[in-house]
């Protein structure tokens, strides 16, 4: 089933949006209780690089050697980072097996990426200036309090409860997707995707990697792809009805945007509110009523609807 | 600490975790007229309270603030008597009722009135998906618009919407009546088995086996009926869309039953 929401202030303003979106992915919870996903766009700390990172999971096997793995990889990925000419500001341990670091690099981010994944059982969860991706097993509110989103600030952010129905339960089958190797795009999906082997051959070949069976990555990366060949967010969304096969509401997050898009079925449900100085979507009105205590007017948007908001 | 079997439970959308809550008796009553506020009951109890009403309290015209937007509530009551909901409902909402009059001044979500048997409801905003399913009588108005796949596997009743409709619209419907003034998405009527649908609006595309059907006399009667009933003012010109009645074999019968007949 899943559920998925997203806020966005259209004047650019900073709100708590940490503890905005908490309160709307708990309402619900009913929709997916195996683990929740944020992907929060704060302000860029000047020019700095995000990366949120993980060594393994909360349901790991935590066998004799585990710790001293968990010690030992986290210091090939700091030593990885310094190899490639990063030169690191901070690293803050958010549980012991997830990882925040900022740090400066001009150099390519897919080969960073790519040094990182190497070493055994990391993922990179997000990567970009204003960019973090933050998800685990669990509810909303122990994921929050978990990675102490409170003090988390920003202008937009998606979210997503999740009950797995094609892969495993864990951090890599959570969403949201950070679209390898472009940052700060990221991606929430309600539905399944059964074109998913065809494309996700055909981005492979493209140079991409997957490190989830999970079907919703292929929409980042797809969207990412096509931005980064001169489509707007807007274009690159119109042309995945076309070449997505499946039934999906999905919203797509990039520094500066955030865009809604149903198949041409309307299978999946969204509901819509926008204001002056704020859109926000969910796919449960109670979500949004979250963030706004009064009552609202709001709307389900049809098949094939394509939405884009700027902040 | 919580003993075992205590765990203290602070999230329960679907009402399962009370097994044992009973109506909070808040409501002032005022003769037959009563009104309670919603804003701090749970959805379980809200649809005790409004059942202790109509049941048990001889109450027959109920207001209840602050639903919300919260999920089934109003659900499988079987009485006469007169609902309003002062603000937005969820999913569910005033599911297998026979018999009510509801006002639902918000909105709903998706699968309202589904499985209707009688009564009225009429929503002052808009509507989700599946909008009256399985409906089997009495009168669905809604005065915005509705979502996908509205009145899927309609068997009965009438359903007006004042505002567009999206794609699938009367999917597989096989009894009642279809009112909409607005435009419709794509499939209209598709895999439908009987039924009238009438449009006022544009239609991107009608589905499998739903064709125009003849304007008689009763369409005109029929629509003005509804339109006076609910004070919705004057009819707009409409189209009317029937089964084609060639997708399915409707006189043939199965091997075992044409033993039966003959």
């Amino acid at each position: 089933m899943c559920g998925i929401a997203g806020i966005i202030y259209r004047d650019g303003s900073t709100h708590p949006i940490g503890d905005e979106m908490t309160r709307m992915l708990q309402s619900m919870k009913h929709r997916g209780p195996d683990s929740t996903g944020y992907a929060l766009y704060g302000a860029p700390e000047n020019g700095n690089l995000v990366m949120r990172y993980k060594l393994a999971d909360a349901n790991t096997a935590r066998d004799f050697e585990y710790e001293d793995r968990l010690r030992r990889h986290r210091f090939e990925v700091e030593s990885r980072l310094a190899t490639l000419g990063a030169t690191l500001h901070e690293v803050e341990e958010e549980t012991p097996y997830a990882f925040r670091v900022t740090f400066g690099f001009d150099g390519e981010l897919q080969l960073l990426a790519d040094l990182v994944e190497d070493i055994p059982d990391a993922e990179v969860l997000s990567l970009g200036r204003s960019l973090e991706i933050v998800k685990d097993l669990g509810d909303a509110e122990s994921v929050h309090e978990t990675y102490g989103l409170h003090s988390f600030a920003g202008t937009h952010a998606i979210g997503h409860v999740r009950m797995a129905t094609e892969s495993e339960v864990d951090i890599a089958g959570a969403h949201p997707y950070w679209a390898y190797p472009y940052s700060d795009v990221a991606v929430v999906h309600n539905g399944q995707l059964t074109n998913y082997f065809y494309w996700r051959r055909r981005l492979e070949r493209a140079g991409r990697r997957f490190m989830s069976e999970c079907d919703s990555k292929i929409i980042a990366v797809y969207l990412a792809k096509e931005m980064s060949e001169g489509l707007s967010l807007e274009e690159a969304m119109h042309k995945s009805l076309d070449e997505l096969d499946g039934v999906f509401t999905y919203i797509a997050v990039t520094k500066d945007e955030l865009g809604v898009a149903k198949d041409e079925l309307a299978a999946k449900p969204l509901v819509l509110y926008e204001s002056d100085d704020l859109v926000a979507l969910a796919s449960e009105e109670i979500a949004i009523r979250q963030l706004l205590g009064h009552e609202i007017e709001t709307y389900d948007p049809y098949e094939r609807e394509v939405l884009v908001w700027q902040r | 600490m919580a003993a075992i079997g205590e765990r203290r439970i602070t999230y329960d959308a679907r009402g399962l975790a009370e097994p044992h809550a009973e109506a909070p008796r808040i409501a002032e009553i005022d003769g037959t007229t009563a009104r309670f506020d919603a804003a701090d009951l749970t959805i379980r109890t809200i649809n005790l309270e409004l059942r202790r009403l109509v049941y048990e309290e001889g109450v027959t015209d109920v207001v209840i603030d602050n639903p919300a937007s919260r999920h089934s509530l109003g659900v499988g009551i079987l009485t006469r008597c007169s609902i309003t909901f002062n603000g937005s409902l969820g999913y569910f909402a005033c599911g297998l009722i026979d018999g009510p009059e509801v006002h639902i001044t918000g909105r709903v979500g998706w699968s309202a009135c589904e499985n209707m048997m009688s009564g009225v409801v009429v929503v002052d905003s808009n509507a989700g998906s599946l909008t009256g399913a399985a409906m089997r009588g009495g009168d669905l108005v809604v005065k915005g618009r509705v979502g996908a796949r509205t009145g899927i596997d309609q068997k009965g009743g009438t359903i007006i919407v004042l505002g567009s409709a999206g794609s699938m619209t009367g999917f597989m419907m096989q009894r009642g009546r279809m009112i909409i003034c607005g435009d419709v998405g794509p499939g209209l009527g598709d895999s439908m088995y009987d039924g009238d649908i009438y449009v006022a609006g544009a239609i991107k595309s009608l589905g499998i086996d739903c064709v125009p059907g003849e304007w008689t006399d009763a369409d005109t009667e029929l629509i003005e009926r509804k339109f006076s009933n609910h004070g919705l003012g004057s009819p707009p010109a409409f189209q009317k869309f029937v089964c084609g009645k060639a997708l399915y074999n409707y006189d043939s019968l199965e091997p075992a039953e044409r033993k039966l007949v003959i």
